[in-house]
C-alpha cells in the first residue's frame, strides 16, 4: 500500500488530479454547511445577473437562481450519481465475469454471449432505450448509465479470472476442502481486485459524463433539481446572450473528469504488475556501460571476457549478478557454464553482446574482446553489425525466440539478408540448405510452416539454424535444451557437437546439468553467486573437483543405476546478490569454513590450467 | 500387502474444437486406459516425455480432471469427491510449480490454516499446534507464517507445499514433478525430507518426473508411459537396468551420464505421433528399431515379462 502511494505520487499529473479532485470533493462535502441561497429558489427580476456580482459570486440563471449554490449541488448530485453507477457497474460486471470465468465451458459461453449482444447496441442508443422504458428521472438515469457499462466490467474481469482459474493455487484450495463460493471469495476475488479498482478508475470520469449527458436531454434530473447536464441544458438557450451559464457547469464538468482522469491513469500505472516491473518501459538497444577503465587484454581466444562486471540497480539496491567474470574460447571449442539459477550465468553470455535489459542492467567494469575488439561501449550500429553475424545466441525457449506470425523459413532469410545483401531465392536456397544441416527433414515443406505447428525439439533446430545462418565463430547457447525431452536433448546434442567440429566453432554452453557439460565440454566454468569459483578441463574437473561447491554439486546430481538411496543435499541457499557476505560466497553453507574464509576477497588462483577461488581446494595439484 | 490406490481402465479423451452445442470436431486421447495398482507404503514412480500424459493421469487422480472411463478406488472405496472435506483427507497433490501454486495474496499461515479449517474444523489453538509440528516436521521456522508467498526461494515454496499437503493428513500424496523446478542443491533437500516423511506417517507417494535417476532413488515400482499409455511397469532397480520395452531403453540411454560419450541413441530424427490423428498399433513403432508388420497393426497388450515385470511390446528386449 505504501509502494503504491509513493509510485501514485511520482506521477506529477496523477498527483495534481488526487490534489484538484479532493478539493472538488471536500467542497461539496462541506456544501450544506457554507452559507449559500437555496439553490432552487426563482427570483426572476434577478434573471442573468453577471458572475462576480454582490450576493451572486457566479451570477444566476434564467431563473434567478444562484449559479455558485446550483453548481455545488449540482456537483455534489453528479459526483454522488458517477460514482454509484460505477460502483453499481463494478460490482455487477466484476460478479458476473468472476462467475464465466471461473466455472469456464457453458456457463462461460451463455454469460459472454449474452454480455456480447448488450454490447453490440451502440451504449448511448441503450441508455436512451432504458431510459425511455423507466422513464425519466436520475434514479432511472443512474440505472442505464450503470447497465451500458456492465459489459466493459464483465469482459475485462473474465479474462483476469480465466487466467487466475486455471493457477496452481486454486487447485490447491479445491484440495483443501474450500467449496466454489469460498474459493471465489477469498482465492480469486482478492487477486482480481486490483483490476477491478483499476477499470473502476479508469470509467469513473466517463460514466459522470454520461449521465450529465443524459440529464443534458432532459432524461436525468428533472427541474428545479440541478445536477451538472440539466444546468448545461437549461442554459443553452442563453449560450449566446448569457454564457456565463453554461461556461460554468462546463468549466465543472471539465475539471471533474480531467482530475479523474489524470488520477485513474496514476492508480492503473501504479497498481498494474506490468508497468510495475518496468515490463513495458523500452529497454535500450544495448546495455548501458559505466566502467571507470579498460582493463587490460589478458586472455587469448576469439572471443574474451576480462573481469566483467554486470549490475542491476533497482531503487537503491545494488544487484552484482556478474562480479568480475574472465573467460575466453578459441575456434572449435566448447566452454561450459555451469550454476544454479541466480548464479549470474545467462546474464554473463547476455552482457558479451549487450543485450542485458538496460534500465536496470549496467555494465560497470570489464572488457569483452572478439577478435581483440572490445565489445563493450561500442557503437550501436558496430555492435548491431556484430550481432547474429559474428556472434550469434541459442535461446533456452524456441517458442518464444521466433516470431509466431511469420513463416520459419521467412524468418530465417531475414536473419540472413538483415547483414548480407543477397537476392530473395538465393536467401531462400541458404534456408534450405540451414535446414538441412540441422537435420530438419523435408526441409522444402518445413520452412513453410509456422512455429506452433513443430515440437520443441523442430523449433529448437530452427533455433540453432538461425543462429547458423550467417556463419558466425562464436555461439552463445543459453541451457538450449532445458525445456526439451531427454530423447530429444540427445538429439539436440549431438547436433551441435558435430557443427563444431565441422566447421570450427566456439561454443559458450550455458547449463546446469553435469551430465550435458561431461559429454558436450572442453573446459567448464563453475559459477556461484556471480563469480567463476572453478574452471578447468572438464574431465579433470569431474574427477577431481577442486572446490567444496562443486564437489558437493556433483554429489547431489542423482545417476541413474544408483538404485533406491538417501541423495547428498547442500543445506542452505546462494546468497542474494545484493547482500553478498565479505569473503567467500559459499563459506556459510561450506563444511571447510575457516574464520579466514569470511575475511576478505579471495582470487580465482591458476594453477596447470585449472583455477580455483578457494583457501582449502579438495584437490592439488602434485 | 493393501492397495493404497487402484485405477481400472482410466482413461481422458480431451474434445478439440468443440462448439456452443453437438459433438466435438477431434478428441484427443491424452490417457489409454490405464490399471494401476499403488500398494500401500510404497512409492510408484511415473516417468514419461511431455506430452505422455502423466499430469492429466494424475489429476484425475484427485477429482481436478473427471475421467472419460474408468473408475478408481482410494483405500477400498470408491472414488467419491462430492464432499470436498472427506475426500481432502484420503488423497493430496504436490505441485510442480511451487511458487504458483501458493495465493500471492494470503499469508503463509492463512495457506496452511485452510486444510486443517475446511477438512478437519479444527479451533485456532489446535490449528495453531498442529501447524507448528507440521513445521518442524518439514524443516521451515515458525516466523515464516506471516510472510507471503514470494518472499520463498522455490526450495523453500516447494516445502511449504507439502506442509499443506502434509496438513490435511491425507495417507496419500500425489506428487507431480515436485523437484523439476529446483535447483540440483536444493532438490536433494526436498527428496531427502520426502523420503523422510513417509517413513514418519506411513505415506504412499505416486511420483511423477521426468528425470528417470530422480524416479529411480526414489521409487520402489516404476512405471513408464508413452503416449498415454503405461508401456513398462516394474521393480525400480530393474527397470532402468533391464528393460523390457525398447522404448525404456531409449529413455535410459538419452539421460546425459558423466562418463558416458555423446550419441543419438536415435539414429533417424523422430518425433511423438500426432495426438490427433494416432497411428493403429503400437505408438512407438515409427520409432522402434524392432518393429514389425504386427506392430504396425496390433496394439500389444500390457502382460508380465517375468519377474513381475509387464511391458506392452510384441517384441519385448531380452533381460
Amino acid at each position: 500500500m505504501r509502494l503504491f502511494l509513493k509510485l501514485l505520487a511520482r506521477n506529477r499529473l496523477a498527483l495534481a488530479g488526487a490534489i484538484v479532485l479532493s478539493g472538488v470533493i471536500l467542497l461539496v462535502l462541506l456544501t450544506p454547511l457554507l452559507p449559500l441561497s437555496a439553490p432552487n429558489v426563482t427570483n426572476t427580476a434577478d434573471r442573468f445577473v453577471r458572475p462576480f456580482s454582490p450576493g451572486h459570486l457566479l451570477g444566476t440563471d434564467h431563473l434567478g437562481r444562484d449559479l455558485l449554490s446550483r453548481l455545488l449541488w449540482g456537483t455534489r448530485l453528479s459526483l454522488a450519481v458517477g460514482f454509484s453507477a460505477a460502483l453499481i457497474a463494478a460490482t455487477i460486471g466484476a460478479a458476473i465475469g468472476i462467475v464465466a470465468g471461473y466455472f469456464g465451458g457453458r456457463t462461460d459461453n451463455l454469460i459472454m454471449r449474452g454480455v456480447d449482444m448488450l454490447m453490440a447496441f451502440p451504449y448511448i442508443l441503450l441508455a436512451l432505450a432504458i431510459v425511455a422504458a423507466l422513464g425519466p428521472g436520475l434514479m432511472n438515469a443512474l440505472i442505464a448509465v450503470a447497465a451500458v457499462n456492465v459489459p466493459f466490467f464483465a469482459r475485462n474481469i473474465r479474462g483476469i479470472t480465466v487466467g487466475i482459474a486455471h493457477k496452481e493455487f486454486v487447485d490447491a484450495a479445491k484440495l483443501s476442502g474450500m467449496g466454489h463460493t469460498r474459493i471465489i471469495l477469498s482465492e480469486i476475488l482478492p487477486n482480481v481486485l486490483p483490476v477491478i479498482v483499476i477499470a473502476m478508475s479508469t470509467t469513473v470520469g466517463w460514466m459522470i459524463l454520461e449521465t450529465a449527458g443524459l440529464s443534458f436531454l432532459g432524461l436525468g434530473s428533472q427541474p428545479p433539481q440541478a445536477d451538472l447536464g440539466s444546468m448545461l441544458g437549461e442554459a443553452r438557450a442563453a449560450l449566446i446572450s448569457a454564457p456565463h451559464t453554461s461556461v460554468v457547469p462546463g468549466v465543472m464538468i471539465l475539471i471533474i473528469v480531467m482530475s479523474i482522469n489524470l488520477l485513474g491513469d496514476g492508480v492503473r500505472d501504479a497498481l498494474d504488475p506490468r508497468l510495475r516491473s518496468g515490463a513495458l518501459s523500452r529497454p535500450m538497444a544495448a546495455t548501458l556501460v559505466d566502467r571507470a577503465e579498460v582493463p587490460e587484454k589478458r586472455t587469448d581466444g576469439i572471443l574474451s571476457l576480462d573481469d566483467l562486471e554486470t549490475q542491476f540497480h533497482v531503487g537503491d539496491r545494488i544487484f552484482r549478478a556478474v562480479n568480475g567474470v574472465s573467460l575466453s574460447v578459441v575456434p572449435g571449442e566448447c566452454l561450459g557454464i555451469i550454476g544454479e539459477s541466480g548464479s549470474g550465468k545467462s546474464v554473463t553470455a547476455l552482457s558479451v553482446m549487450g543485450l542485458v535489459a538496460s534500465p536496470p542492467g549496467v555494465i560497470t567494469a570489464g572488457a569483452v574482446r572478439y577478435k581483440g575488439r572490445d565489445l563493450i561501449g561500442m557503437r550501436y550500429p558496430a555492435l548491431r553489425r556484430l550481432r547474429g553475424d559474428r556472434i550469434a545466441y541459442i535461446f533456452q525457449d524456441p517458442q518464444a525466440t521466433l516470431h509466431p506470425l511469420y513463416r520459419v523459413g521467412d524468418q530465417l532469410a531475414e536473419a540472413i539478408r538483415c547483414h548480407h545483401r543477397i537476392s530473395k531465392s538465393e536467401a531462400h536456397d541458404r534456408v534450405l540448405e540451414l535446414l538441412k544441416s540441422v537435420r530438419i527433414p523435408n526441409p522444402e515443406s518445413r520452412a513453410r510452416s509456422f512455429p506452433h505447428e513443430m515440437s520443441g525439439g523442430m523449433r529448437q533446430r530452427v533455433g540453432i539454424a538461425m543462429a547458423l545462418a550467417n556463419d558466425p565463430d562464436v555461439i552463445i547457447a543459453d541451457e538450449p535444451t532445458t525445456a526439451l525431452d531427454v530423447t530429444v536433448q540427445a538429439q539436440i546434442l549431438s547436433l551441435l557437437d558435430d557443427l563444431r567440429r565441422d566447421r570450427g566453432l566456439a561454443i559458450i554452453f550455458i547449463t546446469h546439468d553435469f551430465g550435458v557439460v561431461a559429454q558436450l565440454c572442453d573446459r567448464v566454468a563453475v559459477m556461484y553467486a556471480g563469480r567463476i569459483v572453478e574452471q578447468g578441463p572438464t574431465p579433470e574437473i569431474l574427477a577431481n573437483p577442486a572446490h567444496p561447491y562443486t564437489k558437493r554439486l556433483i554429489a547431489c546430481v542423482p545417476e541413474l543405476g544408483g538404485g533406491r538411496r538417501e541423495l547428498a543435499a547442500i543445506p542452505g541457499l546462494p546468497p542474494s546478490v545484493d547482500d553478498l557476505p565479505p569473503g567467500c560466497a559459499f563459506a556459510p553453507r561450506c563444511r571447510k569454513k575457516q574464520t579466514s574464509c569470511e575475511r576478505g576477497e579471495i582470487a580465482l588462483k591458476p594453477q596447470n590450467g585449472r583455477a580455483v577461488r578457494c583457501l582449502y581446494p579438495e584437490w592439488r595439484p602434485s | 500387502m493393501t492397495e493404497a490406490l487402484h485405477l481400472d481402465n482410466l482413461s481422458k479423451t480431451f474434445p478439440v474444437g468443440k462448439p456452443l452445442f453437438g459433438p466435438p470436431k477431434f478428441t484427443v486421447k491424452a490417457v489409454r486406459p490405464v490399471t494401476l495398482t499403488v500398494e500401500t507404503g510404497e512409492t510408484l514412480g511415473i516417468v514419461g516425455e511431455s506430452g505422455c500424459g502423466k499430469s492429466t493421469l494424475a489429476r484425475m487422480l484427485v477429482g481436478l480432471i473427471p475421467p472419460t472411463t474408468g473408475t478408481i478406488r482410494i483405500e477400498g472405496k470408491a472414488f467419491d469427491n462430492a464432499d470436498p472435506a472427506a475426500f481432502g483427507k484420503s488423497i493430496q497433490y504436490v505441485f510442480q510449480d511451487p511458487i504458483s501454486s501458493l495465493n500471492p495474496r494470503k499469508t503463509i499461515r492463512q495457506i496452511i490454516d485452510a486444510p486443517l479449517k475446511r477438512l478437519h474444523g479444527m479451533g485456532k489453538a489446535d490449528r495453531a499446534q498442529r501447524i507448528s509440528e507440521i513445521f518442524a516436521a518439514v524443516n521451515l521456522r515458525e516466523d515464516f507464517l506471516t510472510r507471503y508467498p514470494h518472499e520463498f526461494s522455490g526450495g523453500q515454496a516447494q516445502r511449504i507445499g507439502i506442509a499443506r499437503a502434509l496438513a490435511a493428513n491425507a495417507r496419500i500424496l500425489i506428487l507431480d514433478e515436485p523437484v523439476s523446478a529446483l535447483d540440483v542443491s536444493v532438490q536433494a533437500q526436498v527428496l531427502n525430507l520426502l523420503a523422510k516423511l513417509k517413513r514418519e506417517f506411513g505415506l504412499t507417494y505416486l511420483f511423477i518426473s521426468h528425470d528417470l535417476a530422480v524416479v529411480e532413488a526414489v521409487s520402489t515400482r516404476v512405471a513408464v508411459l508413452y503416449f498415454g499409455a503405461v508401456v513398462e511397469i516394474g521393480e525400480a532397480e530393474a527397470i532402468f537396468s533391464r528393460p523390457r520395452h525398447p522404448y525404456t531403453r531409449l529413455l535410459a540411454d538419452s539421460a546425459p551420464v558423466v562418463g558416458r560419450p555423446l550419441t543419438a541413441p536415435e539414429g533417424r530424427e523422430t518425433e511423438l505421433p500426432d495426438p490427433l490423428n494416432p497411428p493403429p498399433g503400437c505408438s512407438f513403432a515409427a520409432r522402434c528399431p524392432r518393429a514389425t508388420d504386427l506392430c504396425r497393426r496390433v496394439e500389444p497388450e500390457l502382460t508380465d515379462k517375468g519377474d513381475h515385470q509387464l511391458a506392452a511390446c510384441h517384441h519385448p528386449l531380452d533381460p
